[in-house]
């Protein structure tokens, strides 16, 4: 018999970094491990996610980046069973100790909308189309916080002013198709903030919207977590929104969370070779917004991925060692709080300096 | 919401301009009645006197315009057949078509909305499969022959129901059912596909993602959203409920306006046609209407004078 060393387990990758406290307070808010997702493509199953692992903490902004395709969305919907029946579902994620893969409808119903909320990339879309604004935000303060009638109401007019909308009183009686689009991603906001939750999901919150929109929905969210303390996790294309918001950085790539790090320090010096990539091809994190279109080649598909690194194809460095088996997430030498899947890791990365770092830093603040 | 009614209100007014125009000339072009109702042989006074009693002498635009005239105080004339008003004529045999047409109409929704939703629910699963041959098999195969089918099978070898007739309501079965199959193969069609549009549209994830039920996020979501398309269909539906009893009144001999038609239009008898030509006209024009009054109240994008959504 073969011995074929063990793959090191997340456990013991999760127990190696510092960020892991004892104390139950600095338990992380929510937890994925080694999350797959499986689409059934009729005669049979595609690996889109390939064992996710992610923590947020308390509190805590979660930067998601990534090329389209690369899972981001799915991770999240995943997780709280939104992805329907034709998606068979792996791993775990659990929410403030509570397991959500496999949990009866019932007890997901009451997290999702509640403790739990998201936003999604196109707000028009997202709101029912033959609804008054007023009675889907309703639904909301109904179901979680068993509002009614007067009480809902009045609720539901605090919430959209609460989100900037003028008016708030008349726009109750307006339909999706009366507002804005950043109008209508308050009002989506304000629908998340109806379940007073402690996470947020923002899929793309602001790519439909133009410059300015954006910028304002995103102090919008800034200002509600700094009032409610609930954690982000936030999605986006945009390297530039990332840098603004997040505390901490999740690259993903090809269903796999490729590098993940403090924002700085990644912003810094990214590990992973496409990571760099991704960073090199933005100029000036308070220059103009760059797409991450800018890496030659293209993403593998989900049904057509190599044996070993699906970056390999596309990378400068690639070598033998990178094509037998895809790299796992591991601790980045002589930098314990960060993580990258690089088979190569060693050899990439120089001891820290922390001089160019400091200058970095500098620069952006 | 005014303005969009008025709009739709004028439009339908227009389209029952046209169709009192349309039945009027097209009977007009379609060969002379004297010859036909007179035979070929009569002489040649008699056909004189025949026109001149029917006005059609007169030039073709004085007879338009007295017809116009006619049809807006209610007079659709008089059967050339037995000199009864038309509209008696035609009026008699209405119930009787409503008795097929309305039990059709309520089979086909019935079955037809549940099987579609029901397909959309559990798309790609057996019951998808099996409701959507079935349907298939309803769109594909015409009315006469299902008509047939099922008078030879129920009718002839098993002898469980006439084959034809008016006497009793057992009479009515069949033709009811093969109405009602093929109306509901065509409203689940519909249903399933305006169903999956909608269940793939991103407010259904939103309505999930707050927590909603799924049961709710169907009948709250899902249903009042697909039933936009699908009016359209039901609307056809209804303003079939005079003319879609055409064939299959014929192969049942079952008394009633669209028999009337068949026989009407070989005779030549000019006022019957128009009168049910109108009738039929005015139920479409009139169904139509109410589908867009409908689509007005639950579809707001509309009333606010936008484009209908793809559907
Ligand atoms: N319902 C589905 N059936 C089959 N494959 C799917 C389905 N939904 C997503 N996928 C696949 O899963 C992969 C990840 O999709 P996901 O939507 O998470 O990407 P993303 O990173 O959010 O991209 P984007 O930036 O475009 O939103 C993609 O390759 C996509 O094709
Ligand atoms: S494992 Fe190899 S191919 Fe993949 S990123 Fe690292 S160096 Fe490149
Ligand atoms: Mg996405």
């Amino acid at each position: 018999m073969p011995t074929a060393p063990l793959p090191a387990s997340p456990r013991d990758l999760h127990g190696a970094s510092p960020a892991a406290g004892p104390a139950p307070s600095a338990a992380p808010l929510a937890t994925l491990r080694g999350l797959t997702v499986d689409f059934d493509i009729g005669e049979r199953y595609v690996r889109a996610l390939h064992g996710v692992d992610l923590t947020i903490a308390r509190g805590e902004t979660l930067g998601v980046v990534g090329e389209s395709g690369c899972g981001k969305s799915i991770t999240w919907l995943a997780a709280l069973g939104l992805l329907g029946p034709g998606a068979r579902v792996g791993g775990s994620a659990v929410f403030d100790g509570q397991e959500l893969i496999g949990m009866r409808p019932r007890g997901l119903d009451r997290l999702r909308g509640g403790r739990i909320a998201l936003i999604f990339q196109d707000p028009a879309s997202a709101l029912n189309p033959v609804q008054r604004i007023g009675r889907q935000i309703g639904e909301s303060l109904a179901l979680h916080r068993g509002l009614r009638g007067r009480a809902a109401r009045d609720e539901a007019r605090r919430l959209l002013d609460r989100v900037g909308i003028a008016n708030a009183a008349q726009r109750l009686d307006e339909y999706p198709h009366e507002l804005s689009g950043g109008m209508n991603q308050r009002v989506m906001i304000a629908m998340a903030l109806a379940g007073e939750p402690d996470l947020l999901i923002a899929d793309e919150p602001t790519t439909a919207l133009d410059a300015t929109i954006q910028a304002q929905i995103l102090d919008l969210l800034r200002d509600l977590q700094a009032e409610s303390g609930m954690a982000l996790a936030l999605i986006s294309h945009d390297l530039g929104v990332i840098a603004d918001m997040a505390d901490r950085v999740a690259v993903m790539y090809s269903g796999r969370v490729i590098e993940e790090a403090p924002a700085g320090r990644l912003f810094a010096a990214p590990a992973h070779p496409y990571a760099r990539g991704l960073l090199a091809a933005l100029p000036d994190i308070e220059g103009p917004k760059r797409r991450l279109e800018t890496i030659p080649g293209s993403v593998p598909p989900p049904h057509a991925l190599p044996p070993g690194c699906a970056f390999a194809a596309r990378c400068p460095h690639v070598d033998g060692v990178c094509e037998t088996a895809p790299p796992p997430l591991r601790p980045v030498p002589g930098a314990p709080a960060r993580r990258a899947a690089c088979a190569r890791l060693e050899a990439l990365v120089r001891p820290p300096e922390p001089a160019p770092v400091l200058q970095r830093q500098e620069q952006r603040a | 919401m005014v303005s969009y009614a008025l709009s739709r209100i004028g439009r339908a007014a227009i389209t029952l301009l046209l169709i009192v125009t349309a039945a009027f000339v097209i009977l007009r072009l379609t060969g002379d009645p004297a010859i036909i109702i007179l035979g070929p042989d009569a002489p040649p006074a008699a056909y004189e006197a025949f026109r001149r009693n029917w006005g059609l002498d007169e030039p073709i635009l004085v007879q338009y315009l007295a017809y116009f005239g006619a049809v807006a105080e209610g007079d659709l004339g008089r059967s050339m057949r037995d000199g009864r008003d038309a509209i008696e004529v035609v009026g008699e045999r209405i119930p009787l078509t409503l008795a097929l047409t309305l039990p059709a109409l309520a089979f086909n929704l019935a079955l037809g909305l549940g099987a579609g939703v029901a397909a959309a629910l559990n798309r790609n699963s057996w019951i998808d499969r099996a409701i959507m041959a079935v349907s298939v098999m309803g769109f594909t195969v015409p009315s006469f022959v299902m008509g047939l089918t099922l008078s030879l099978i129920f009718a002839v070898k098993l002898r469980w129901l006439p084959a034809g007739g008016a006497e009793s309501w057992e009479h009515a079965i069949l033709p009811v059912v093969t109405m009602g199959l093929i109306g509901a193969a065509i409203i689940a069609r519909f249903t399933r596909s305006a169903m999956l549009e909608v269940l793939g549209q991103p407010y259904i994830r939103t309505a999930s993602a707050k927590g909603v039920p799924w049961r709710r996020v169907i009948l709250g979501h899902a249903l009042p959203n697909a039933a936009i398309p699908t009016l359209t269909i039901i609307g056809f539906m209804v303003g079939s409920l005079v003319a879609g009893a055409v064939v299959v009144e014929s192969i049942f001999s079952w008394p009633g306006v669209g028999r009337l038609l068949v026989s009407a239009v070989a005779n030549r008898d000019l006022a019957v046609v128009q009168t049910i030509l109108l009738l039929i006209g005015f139920t479409m024009v009139l169904a139509n209407l109410a589908v867009d009054l409908a689509y007005g109240w639950i579809d707001p994008r509309l009333r606010a004078g936008r484009a209908a959504p793809a559907k």
